[in-house]
């Protein structure tokens, strides 16, 4: 294998025979080329999938009502449901140890006014925990926090979106903000990687709301995070669980499926990985085809390229070559152009995804690349099948018989 | 030098047989330069086949340098090869893409001997057929000639104990092949044991000894007077 002498006679060989070569590492490098780009795509598509997760925190869900579907209990059908901030403390205090965190939301619409620029945003009444759920990043000042619960102030925190769009380059932080003619005092800047209709949202305590509008205890909507040990099968019985508690609570037939509606990202997630890596088993087994008919490519070359060199191997015996310096001769060039011609595909391929980068993301495909573990493993798998490939002819080469191959035509 | 009692050897042509050797007892000593003759179809080259061990005898036995040839495998046999024999072959079957350099150091190759070796004795052999300015020339930029000349360095260049050459100038224009001869003549004077396949009587004249075969067999096997190939060049 380390031998030097024989390597030189093997680039020696490869050398001037530029053609054969450059047939049999073209369809090597081809299968590569094309296996890098398919499982970059998968990987692609992957990222994503994923990427739509991760506007809100994984381990979210949501709890949300409307009007029974069943008479139950003595209940008429078409009752509305309403949670209150006992039901909120009833998910906060009942399920110790499993809730990480937990917010009610009200949702609301304004039209904000500073000075000449207005606008129209929509507004969420939330509890200090929802910076986590939604994990929401603040630029500037601070979130809402448990003082403003219980003073209902008038603080508010304003999207990065909803700055740009109102107040231009000014500093904004303790500026009053005029929201359909209440003024709010702004605390804090927030982004949020949801994109821009998340960054267009103005945050206040959902007590505020309920004193401001209607003097009520009402919520519209309950979100928490499980705890993250949670298994995905455990957080999907929590969530029955949950809902299962709540229906008993609010007297609503178990089978009412919208009157308590609890919603999980773990079972959606779930579920897209299922497709996910289905998508993603066929783009494997379609690029480990081609990279077999590649293979298969190159052990025919090799074939033919022992036929064409049965007189110049006869002579090699003749001289004093044995059979198995002949079998490592050809198997050592085959590898060495698999493994050459395979990692030049492999690097084109990278080179493509790289420019590919995230121009294709209308079709679902972000930020495409193979990652190292993978390029080992599709080397490893090519010189494999380099050996393949070369052992069935090498054999073949080993067997000529220098009188027949030496014989005049 | 070499010693052969009773070789027999057939081929298989479908279902009947065609025996080729029919029992030939011959022997060489060191330093012998011998003709083999015979019309095509006599078992000439497959008498040199089995004495380059390229081919095996049914039956009989075979020593070399006192060495029983029988039954080696392919690598044992590929080593006896490169040790004792030297091949000059008619379509002088040197690699293409190789120089007559390269070419002549093959053997040295697969002898083990390091490049800077391989290098130098290819050098000496070539230089001792004329053909050192040819060093590195491809093949196909020599003539048949120089070609056969190289060969010829090919051949010797593993210092073999016998030299077989199969119809060494078949393929050359009278002048040439007495070039060639005179060359064959020089490696003999200096000891070296020569066989020469050949049917043209003008070249076996030049041997020392002419062993006539016919049907498989040997009917004629006489010492002759040397006709110097130089004299002719």
């Amino acid at each position: 294998m380390f031998d030097r002498d024989r390597w030189r006679e093997i680039f020696e060989a490869i050398g001037k025979n530029k053609l054969r070569t450059f047939l049999s590492g073209f369809t090597v490098a081809l299968g590569i080329l094309i296996f890098t780009i398919l499982l970059g795509l998968g990987n692609g598509l992957l990222n994503s999938f994923l990427s739509s997760f991760v506007d809100d925190a994984q381990n979210v869900m949501f709890i949300r009502s409307g009007n029974t579907s069943k008479a139950y209990k003595g209940f008429q059908e078409n009752r509305k449901i309403q949670f209150k901030n006992e039901d909120f403390e009833f998910i906060k205090n009942n399920y110790i140890g499993k809730v990480e965190f937990a917010t009610p939301r009200i949702y609301r619409d304004g039209l904000a006014k500073y000075k000449k620029e207005s606008g129209s945003y929509g507004i969420r009444a939330v509890h200090p925990d929802h910076q986590y759920l939604e994990k929401t990043i603040m630029m500037n000042g601070r979130y809402i926090n448990e003082a403003d619960l219980k003073e209902r102030t008038k603080n508010i925190v304003i999207g990065r979106l909803v700055e740009k769009d109102l107040f231009k380059n000014e500093s904004v932080l303790g500026k009053m903000l005029n929201i359909d003619g209440i003024q709010y005092k702004i605390v804090g800047v927030f982004q949020d990687s949801g994109g821009d209709n998340e960054e267009r949202l103005i945050y206040m305590p959902y007590t505020t709301v309920q004193l401001l509008f209607g003097n009520n205890d009402y919520l519209d909507q309950i979100n928490l995070s499980y705890n993250m040990t949670m298994s995905t099968e455990k957080a999907i019985a929590f969530s029955k669980q949950i809902e299962k508690d709540l229906k008993e609570r609010f007297r609503v037939a178990p089978d009412d499926q919208s009157a308590i509606r609890v919603y999980s990202l773990a079972e959606d997630i779930k579920e897209t990985m299922v497709v996910l890596r289905g998508i993603y088993l066929i783009i494997f087994v379609i690029g480990i085809g081609t990279l077999i008919s590649g293979v298969i490519g190159i052990g025919n070359i090799m074939t033919f390229s022992v036929k064409e060199r049965t007189k110049e191997l006869g002579i090699r015996k003749a001289l004093g070559a044995s059979p198995g310096s002949i079998i490592a001769m050809v198997l050592q060039e085959s590898v060495l152009i698999t493994a050459i011609a395979g990692y030049m595909g492999l690097l084109v391929g990278i080179l493509v995804l790289k420019l590919i980068g995230n121009s294709l993301k209308e079709f679902f495909i972000l930020n495409p690349k193979v990652d190292t573990g993978v390029i080992i493993v599709a080397t490893m798998i090519l010189i494999f099948f380099g050996l393949l490939a070369g052992y069935i002819p090498a054999r073949r080469a080993a067997k000529i018989k220098p009188i027949i191959a030496l014989r005049d035509e | 030098m070499i010693e052969i009692k009773d070789l027999h050897k057939s081929y298989k042509m479908g279902s009947n047989s065609l025996h080729v050797l029919k029992g030939i007892n011959f022997s060489v000593k060191e330093g012998e330069l011998v003709a083999i003759m015979g019309s095509s179809g006599s078992g000439k080259s497959t008498l040199l086949n089995i004495l380059g061990m390229l081919d095996e005898a049914d039956s009989g036995t075979y020593f070399l340098d006192n060495v029983p040839i029988k039954g080696l495998n392919e690598t044992k046999a590929a080593k006896y090869r490169n040790k004792f024999l030297g091949f000059v072959f008619q379509s002088f079957n040197l690699i293409n893409y190789k120089t007559a350099l390269e070419n002549v150091a093959l053997p040295l190759y697969y002898q083990r001997k390091n490049r800077k070796e391989r290098a130098e004795k290819a050098m000496d052999y070539l230089s001792k057929v004329g053909l050192a300015e040819w060093a590195t020339h491809l093949p196909s930029e020599l003539s048949g000639g120089q070609k056969q000349r190289v060969a010829i360095a090919r051949a010797l260049a593993a210092d073999p104990k016998v030299l077989l050459a199969d119809e060494p100038t078949g393929a050359l224009d009278s002048k040439t092949s007495y070039e060639v001869m005179d060359i064959i003549q020089t490696i003999n004077d200096e000891g070296k044991t020569i066989l020469v396949v050949t049917h043209e009587p003008d070249i076996a004249d030049m041997c020392k000894r002419i062993v006539h075969l016919k049907d498989g067999v040997i009917v004629e096997d006489k010492p002759v007077k040397q006709i110097r190939a130089s004299q002719y060049v």
